[in-house]
C-alpha cells in the first residue's frame, strides 16, 4: 500500500516547469485531440496549438490526460490553462519513472476511474461529459490513497506557481520591491 | 573562563534550545558573566537568508523531525506527522512568530480559583501572580520593543486591520487596535523599521520584528561568555549518582555523539521536544524520566483554542499586504461564563498567502466550493481566534513507537478538545463571522486549527511537587540543577499569545539562577 507522507507532501515544491513548445513538425505528426483541447500523442501530451508539451517516459499519454481531467475536477478553476495543472502533476510522472509501485498505483487509479465511468454508462472517465458525473465518480474513491496522492500533490503543486498567484491576485515576494509600505498596504477605500 | 568551552568543563550552564526562552536566558546569563553553552538543533538563518515564499521558507525553517499524533483533534487526521508548526533554527520560533506580545491577565494566573473545578480538566493556579511577574514583563517589553509600551507608537493599520476595525466598531467592540507587537514602527535598538513586507511568518527580512536569532544571541556572544553550537541535537540529559544532572549527550553537525558536562541544565526545546527529552533521559534511578516524580512530564499539553475566520467581500482587500498580525480585538478575552464557557479569547488579524490558504483553509477539501474560496483570495480578510484551552491530563506528549533520525523514540502528541474548548470555538467563529458580515462579507469560512504554533504546559509550574514539574522559577521540583525555560512551564494557557510571558520568565529565571549559583546552592 502506498503510504501518503503528509509532511513531505507539504514540503514538496515542484520543479520549475520544463514544459516546452512543440515544433511545427511535431504538431503535424501528433495524435488525436481530446475533449479538453489536449493533443494526445504516442509518447506525449500537449496543449492545443502546441503551446506546451510534456514528454512521457513512464505513464501513457491517455493516463496522463485522464489524470489531468481528474486534477481539473479536484480543484476546478475555469480560467486556469491546462499547463498549470500539468506543471503541478509533472512530479508524479517523474516519480513513476523510478518507483514502479507508485506507477502501478497511478495506472490502477486511472483504470478504476474508467471502470467506474463504464458502470455509469460512459466509455471512460475522459468521455464522461458532465463534471457532476465525474465528481460522483471521484467521491467513490476520495478516501483512497490514489485520490489522496493526487489531491495532496495538487494542493501544494497547483497553488505554488507564480502564474497561479497572478491569476488569484496574490503579489508574492515583497522584500525585493521594498515591501508594501509604499505599495498599497493600507489602500482599502470601500469601507 | 570564556567561550569556546571544553566538553568536560562542568562549570558551564547548558541551555537546550535558543528560542524565546533559551535564547533570552542564554544572553541574560552571559551578561551576568556566567559561562553558557547553548545547544541548538537547527542551523543559523538570519534576515538575509529568509525567503518571501511560504513553502520554501517552511523547508528552510520548520521542525519536521518525525512526530506522531493521536486523539480526536483534526490535526491528527489532516497532518498526522505535523502536530506543530515551529522552528528548528537559532532563534527557535521567534524566527517565524507574528510578534504579538500580550501580558497574561491577573485572573488567568488563578485559573483554577477563578473558573472552579471543571470536570475533565486538570486546572491549577500558577504558583506566581501577575504582580510577581510585572517587573519582568516591563523588562521584556523594553527588550523586545513592544508597541504601545516604552513610548513606542502602535503600528499603522493595514487593509486587513481596517476591515477588522470597521467590523469591531459595528459590533460595539471597544478594545480594537493594531496590537502590542514586538515590531519596530521606527528604527530602534539597532534594528530597522517595518516596511509591511507581509512575510512575518517566514522570518523578518527587515529585522524589524524581534527574534532572539539577531538580538539576544549575538548580544550574548559579544560578551565572550556565550558559546552557541548549531546543528547540535540533544538526545538525553545525564545525571550523577546523587541525582543531580551532570551533562548532556548530543549529536553534532558532523554526526558524532558528544557529551558536554554541565553545572546546570536548562531545557528550552519547546513543549513537545522538552518533555520528550526528559522522558528519553530515563535511567534506573529515574525510570519514568527525569524530573517526573509527579508523572506530569508531557501531560497537560495545550495548544490554545484556535481557529480562524476568513471572509470574502465584493471589493478587494489584499490582506497579505503588510504585517501578518498587527490587529486585535480583546473584548472577548475576559472571563464571562454567561457565554457558555470559562476563559476568553483574543481576535487577531491573520493573513496567509495563496499556497498556505490552499493547504490550511479547509484541509482535505476539494471541488468547486473550495476553489470558489480560492478564487476570492484577493477579496479575503482574515482573523485568528486565540483562546484559553483547558489542561487535560490525557492530552500528553509520550514516547512513540516510531524513531527519529537519531534513532531516539519520537514524540507522540495526543489531543482531544475539552467541551469548553468546543463551546468557546463555536462562539468565536460566530463572533468573527458576525464581525465580517456587519461590514458586508458575502462569504465566510470558519477554518480549523492549524498544526499548533502555540505549544504549552507539558512541564508545568506548580506549588506542590505532586501537581507539576517545576516551581515558580522553572526549577525542577526533583532536581535542583535542572530547569525548564520554555512555554512548557505554563500552568494554564490563558488567552494570550505566549512569547512575552516566556521572555519575562526567562529574564526572571536568569536572576534566580545567578543568585542560586552565587550561593552555591546549584
Amino acid at each position: 500500500m502506498i503510504k501518503v507522507d503528509s509532511v513531505h507532501a507539504l514540503a514538496f515544491t515542484p520543479a520549475p516547469s520544463a514544459l516546452r513548445r512543440m515544433s511545427r513538425r511535431e504538431l503535424l505528426t501528433c495524435g488525436l485531440a481530446v475533449g479538453t483541447g489536449l493533443i494526445v500523442g504516442p509518447t506525449f501530451i500537449a496543449g492545443s496549438g502546441g503551446a506546451w508539451a510534456l514528454e512521457l517516459e513512464a505513464l501513457s499519454p491517455t493516463s496522463v490526460a485522464t489524470l489531468l481531467q481528474m486534477a481539473r475536477d479536484v480543484y476546478p478553476h475555469d480560467s486556469f490553462g491546462d499547463e498549470l495543472y500539468v506543471a503541478a502533476m509533472k512530479g508524479h510522472e517523474e516519480r513513476a519513472v523510478i518507483d514502479t509501485q507508485f506507477k502501478t498505483m497511478l495506472e490502477d487509479g486511472v483504470t478504476q476511474l474508467d471502470q467506474l465511468a463504464v458502470e455509469r454508462g460512459s466509455a471512460s472517465y475522459l468521455a464522461t461529459g458532465w463534471e457532476a458525473d465525474r465528481i460522483e465518480i471521484l467521491r467513490v474513491i476520495e478516501s483512497d490513497p490514489f485520490f489522496q496522492t493526487i489531491r495532496g500533490g495538487l494542493v501544494v503543486g497547483l497553488y505554488n506557481q507564480p502564474a497561479v498567484w497572478a491569476l488569484l491576485g496574490y503579489e508574492g515576494a515583497s522584500f525585493d520591491k521594498g515591501g508594501y509600505i509604499d505599495r498599497g498596504f493600507d489602500d482599502i477605500a470601500w469601507l | 573562563m570564556a567561550a569556546p568551552y571544553d566538553m568536560d568543563d562542568d562549570s558551564v550552564v547548558v541551555i537546550i534550545g535558543t528560542g524565546a526562552g533559551g535564547g533570552t536566558l542564554a544572553n541574560e546569563l552571559a551578561q551576568k558573566g556566567i559561562a553558557v553553552v547553548a545547544l541548538e538543533a537547527g542551523g543559523r538563518h538570519l534576515p538575509d537568508d529568509y525567503v518571501n515564499d511560504e513553502w520554501e521558507s517552511f523547508g528552510q525553517l520548520a521542525w519536521t523531525d518525525m512526530r506522531t499524533t493521536s486523539g480526536s483533534w483534526r490535526v491528527a487526521q489532516d497532518f498526522p506527522n505535523l502536530p506543530a508548526w515551529i522552528v528548528k533554527a537559532v532563534g527557535g520560533s521567534t524566527v517565524h512568530w507574528a510578534g504579538a506580545s500580550l501580558r497574561i491577565q491577573e485572573h488567568e494566573f488563578r485559573a483554577r480559583s477563578t473558573y472552579g473545578d471543571i470536570e475533565g480538566a486538570n486546572l491549577l493556579d500558577w504558583p506566581l501572580t501577575l504582580a510577581d511577574l510585572e517587573p519582568w514583563y516591563a523588562q521584556a517589553e523594553n527588550k523586545m520593543g513592544v508597541t504601545r509600551t516604552n513610548g513606542i507608537p502602535g503600528l499603522p493599520g493595514n487593509n486587513n486591520f481596517k476591515v477588522m476595525k470597521a467590523g469591531a466598531d459595528k459590533l460595539g467592540y471597544s478594545e480594537c487596535h493594531t496590537g502590542r507587537m514586538a515590531i519596530n514602527p521606527e528604527p530602534r535598538d539597532g534594528r530597522a523599521s517595518c516596511r509591511q513586507l507581509g512575510f512575518c511568518f517566514q522570518g523578518c527580512k527587515m529585522g524589524a520584528k524581534w527574534s532572539t536569532a539577531y538580538t539576544e544571541i549575538p548580544a550574548g556572544e559579544a560578551t565572550g561568555k556565550l558559546e552557541v553550537r548549531e546543528n547540535a541535537q540533544v538526545l538525553m540529559i545525564e545525571h550523577d549518582g546523587t541525582g543531580k544532572v551532570s551533562g548532556v549527550v548530543y549529536q553534532d553537525a558532523g554526526g558524532n555523539r558528544q557529551r558536554q558536562a554541565a553545572r546546570v541544565v536548562c531545557v528550552a526545546g519547546n513543549s513537545i521536544e522538552s518533555p520528550r527529552l526528559l522522558l528519553n533521559s530515563a535511567s534506573s534511578m529515574f525510570p519514568d524520566g527525569l524530573a517526573n516524580s509527579s508523572g506530569q512530564v508531557g501531560r497537560n499539553y495545550m495548544r490554545h483554542m484556535t481557529g480562524s475566520v476568513y471572509a470574502a467581500f465584493e471589493e478587494p482587500v489584499h490582506m497579505y499586504r503588510g504585517t501578518t498580525m498587527a490587529g486585535i480585538v480583546s473584548d472577548e478575552a475576559k472571563h464571562d461564563p454567561s457565554r457558555g464557557f470559562v476563559g476568553g479569547y483574543e481576535m487577531e488579524t491573520v493573513s496567509i498567502g495563496v499556497p498556505f490558504t490552499a493547504a490550511f483553509l479547509n484541509p482535505g477539501a476539494w471541488g468547486r466550493q473550495f476553489t470558489a474560496a480560492m478564487d476570492n483570495y484577493a477579496h479575503l480578510a482574515g482573523m485568528w481566534l486565540v483562546g484559553e484551552d483547558l489542561p487535560q491530563a490525557a492530552n500528553a506528549i509520550t514516547l512513540s513507537d516510531e524513531r527519529d533520525a537519531f534513532d531516539m523514540p519520537a514524540a507522540n502528541v495526543h489531543f482531544d478538545d475539552h467541551p469548553n474548548d468546543i463551546a468557546m470555538r463555536k462562539h468565536a467563529y460566530a463572533r468573527g463571522t458576525a464581525l465580517y458580515e456587519s461590514v458586508g462579507a458575502t462569504a465566510t469560512y470558519p477554518t480549523p486549527p492549524y498544526p499548533s504554533t502555540h505549544n504549552l504546559g507539558t512541564n508545568r509550574m506548580s506549588k506542590k511537587p505532586a501537581d507539576g514539574v517545576v516551581d515558580p522559577f522553572g526549577q525542577s521540583h526533583d532536581i535542583a540543577n535542572l530547569f525548564v525555560s520554555d512555554g512548557s512551564q505554563f500552568t494554564t494557557s490563558a488567552a494570550e499569545n505566549p512569547t512575552l510571558t516566556i521572555v519575562a520568565l526567562a529574564i526572571r529565571q536568569a536572576d534566580y539562577i545567578e543568585k542560586r549559583m552565587s550561593e552555591k546552592a546549584i
